[in-house]
């Protein structure tokens, strides 16, 4: 035996259970579901289905489709953007300024939450944003007769949670980007002139630009798709595609509508991928 | 590089993880099929229940009240919302001996012809059972019996005595331009949508001028404060005063009052109300029918309702004995009132094509909301 089939064997060998399990767990359900989206009823009703266009000529013929669309993708961008915000600092002083046990308490601050389930993490917001809640108590108790702050049932409250529910990701990712660039990089651009800026923006950035981008991803994607939060958090003020489509499964048993939507989602989804990506890559190439 | 080989795989590995969400409900489709292979081996000493969880049939007490007195083990399953009890009978057939059913789904499982006809001779609660519900055109298929009616019970309105001193008598009360963002709606399209049939005088069920309903519900908009999705949610919010008026349970509305000391009161406005009731059914080749059948009697029984509704909080008796055997207060009061239960329309079957009718209304409506 040569080592090259040796080593193509060893490959096959120990990714092949791999693949053939996301096979059967993730591509034929999806398969299936593909199919399901262009029959005109779910095959559990005892009548014959017949091919049919009409689920995804709905999302364009009914005009409530497209606004749904649009706040589910700006609410993607904005828990997005907040999650950059905070998640890329708080990674950046934990690879280069915090060292030893503090590192390890923090991370478990951080992953904390994964802890809890989502369900119980979105109700104690609902407590904590509610007038006569947590923010409205100890705002009035600091300053007296300040107008009270009920932010449950609005905007705000749907990217606080959401936010909230996704910043480790962001953290993660960023943290595990920045660690992996070499201190003296950043030395040696500082005694080259640089300043501390323009080291961070020309050194750090772009190397941690990865990070960033596989978070956002990873955030950006179940946002845009989210249901629950909104539902709970937002009120009459969260309406997503993803609540739509949770009604299509749970509501009026139209799983062909349903998954025709998901795949419009997933669609939307793989565009704006395409189109940012091209972007992205030109940026990180720069490094 | 290996950084950004590393951000491209993050990118890739979510879209199958959104994929995998995808692929997950499909699963769905076939794991109803696992449970089949023992679906026989214990049918004889054991009724298999198919319920919403914590709904009176899965009482323990009551369990071992009836294992002493059948010798019968009681086995649960439950559903979370009844189209997954629909798919639950199509996927498993012959693994369920009672179903409770909702009148609006009753005739829908026996058309799909997953429910058996009943022997209503066996059960012996039969004859006291309010014929407004037991002779149900909605429980009978080709005039055989599908479903026995076990408790029914009332959605209107509930408000809040300390802002209402007298009971609001209207439906219009919600659109009062003095409630601007005081009112609540529960996230429901059949619901909403039955409102808005009632307050615009059209049938409840088969509304002929959906334009009507949607324009009624639209001009809710700003009185909504919130809608809700659950009793406890309802519950929270009210306490914490987001809404004053509210679309409501009737038993939900007790609960409030009676357990959760909250000032709530009930009301069916002059237009009428949704009225709702949950059968009991046998599925179709149930492993052990003859059990089912003493299951669906112990059910209806009076001495198990008595105590179910006073010790744990209950929806009204559909059998008259139960209701006459119940101590006085507010719940007696209330479905006893024979003009307001007059005023109720029932929830009927409805076909996909009205669902996903109603659906379309609804969330063009909450588009409207949101804006």
């Amino acid at each position: 035996m040569t080592p090259t089939t040796r080593t193509r064997w060893a490959i096959l060998t120990l990714t092949g259970p791999a693949y053939l399990w996301l096979a059967c767990t993730i591509f034929l359900p999806l398969l299936a579901m593909l199919a399901l989206s262009f029959l005109d009823k779910s095959p559990l009703v005892p009548k014959p289905a017949s091919f049919t266009l009409d689920n995804y000529g709905a999302y364009f013929s009914k005009g409530f489709y497209w606004p749904l669309t649009l706040w589910s993708i700006q609410l993607g961008f904005w828990v997005t953007f907040f999650c950059l915000l905070i998640g890329y600092p708080a990674a950046y002083a934990l690879a280069k300024r915090i060292k030893g046990r503090w590192r390890e308490a923090i991370f478990l601050l951080i992953v904390l939450p994964f802890w809890s389930n989502a369900l119980v993490r979105i109700f104690s917001w609902t407590m904590v944003l509610r007038s006569n809640g947590i923010v409205d108590m100890s705002v009035q108790a600091m300053f007296p007769g300040a107008p009270s702050i009920d932010l449950l049932y609005s905007y705000p409250a749907v990217i606080i949670g959401l936010t909230h529910s996704y910043l480790p990701y962001m953290i993660l990712t960023c943290y595990i980007a920045l660690q992996a660039i070499d201190d003296s990089l950043m030395e040696a651009g500082r005694s080259l002139g640089a300043t501390a800026f323009t080291t961070f923006r020309r050194v750090v950035l772009p190397l941690s630009l990865p990070g960033i981008i596989s978070g956002a991803a990873l955030i950006f994607v179940p946002v845009i798709g989210s249901f629950m939060e909104p539902r709970i958090l937002g009120g009459t003020k969260g309406a997503t595609l993803g609540m739509n489509i949770e009604e299509q499964f749970t509501v009026t048993a139209n799983w062909p509508l349903g998954s025709a939507l998901s795949f419009i989602l997933l669609a939307i989804v793989l565009i704006i991928f395409g189109i940012l990506y091209p972007f992205l890559r030109k940026q990180g190439g720069e490094a | 590089m290996t950084g950004k080989t590393r951000g491209l795989n993050g990118g890739l590995g979510i879209v199958s993880r959104r994929k995998f969400v995808a692929g997950a409900s499909a699963l769905a489709l076939g794991a109803g099929v696992a449970p089949f292979i023992s679906r026989r081996a214990m049918a004889a000493g054991e009724v298999k229940v198919l319920n919403w969880q914590g709904y009176g049939t899965d009482e323990k007490w009551a369990l071992e009240i009836f294992k002493k007195a059948t010798g019968l083990d009681v086995v649960h399953d439950y559903y979370n919302s009844e189209s997954e009890m629909i798919t639950k009978l199509q996927t498993n057939p012959g693994t369920y001996d009672v179903i409770v059913t909702n009148s609006a789904w009753n005739d829908r499982a026996s058309d799909l012809g997953v429910i058996q006809p009943i022997d209503t001779a066996q059960i012996s609660h039969y004859g006291d059972l309010n014929p407004a519900f037991r002779d149900s055109p909605l429980l009978e298929a080709d005039g055989k019996v599908y479903g026995v009616s076990w408790v029914w019970g009332i959605t209107a309105i509930g408000y809040s005595t300390e802002v209402f001193k007298e009971a609001p008598k209207s439906l219009e009360t919600l659109w009062d331009a003095k409630l601007a963002k005081r009112v609540s709606l529960r996230d429901d399209a059949i619901e909403a949508v039955s409102f808005g049939a009632i307050a615009t005088g059209q049938d409840m069920n088969h509304p002929k001028d959906l334009a009507k309903v949607k324009e009624k519900l639209l001009a809710l908009k700003p009185n909504i404060a919130m809608l809700w999705s659950s009793e406890d949610e309802w519950n929270k919010s009210f306490q914490a005063k987001t809404f004053d008026i509210s679309v409501y349970w009737s038993g939900s509305a007790l609960r409030s009052k009676n357990n959760f000391k909250l000032p709530v009161g009930f009301v069916v406005p002059e237009e009428g109300a949704v009225g709702w009731f949950d059968g009991l059914a046998i599925g179709k080749d149930a492993p052990n029918a003859e059990g089912a059948h003493k299951f669906i009697d112990f059910m209806i029984d009076p001495t198990f309702y008595v105590e179910w509704a006073t010790k744990i909080g209950a929806p009204a008796s559909a059998n008259n004995a139960a209701m006459a055997a119940m101590p006085e207060g507010d719940d007696k009061t209330l479905y006893s009132d024979q003009a307001a239960i007059k005023r109720l329309q029932f929830m009927a079957p409805l076909t996909d094509e009205e669902r996903q009718a109603y659906s379309d209304l609804w969330t063009e409506v909450k588009t409207e909301f949101a804006k």
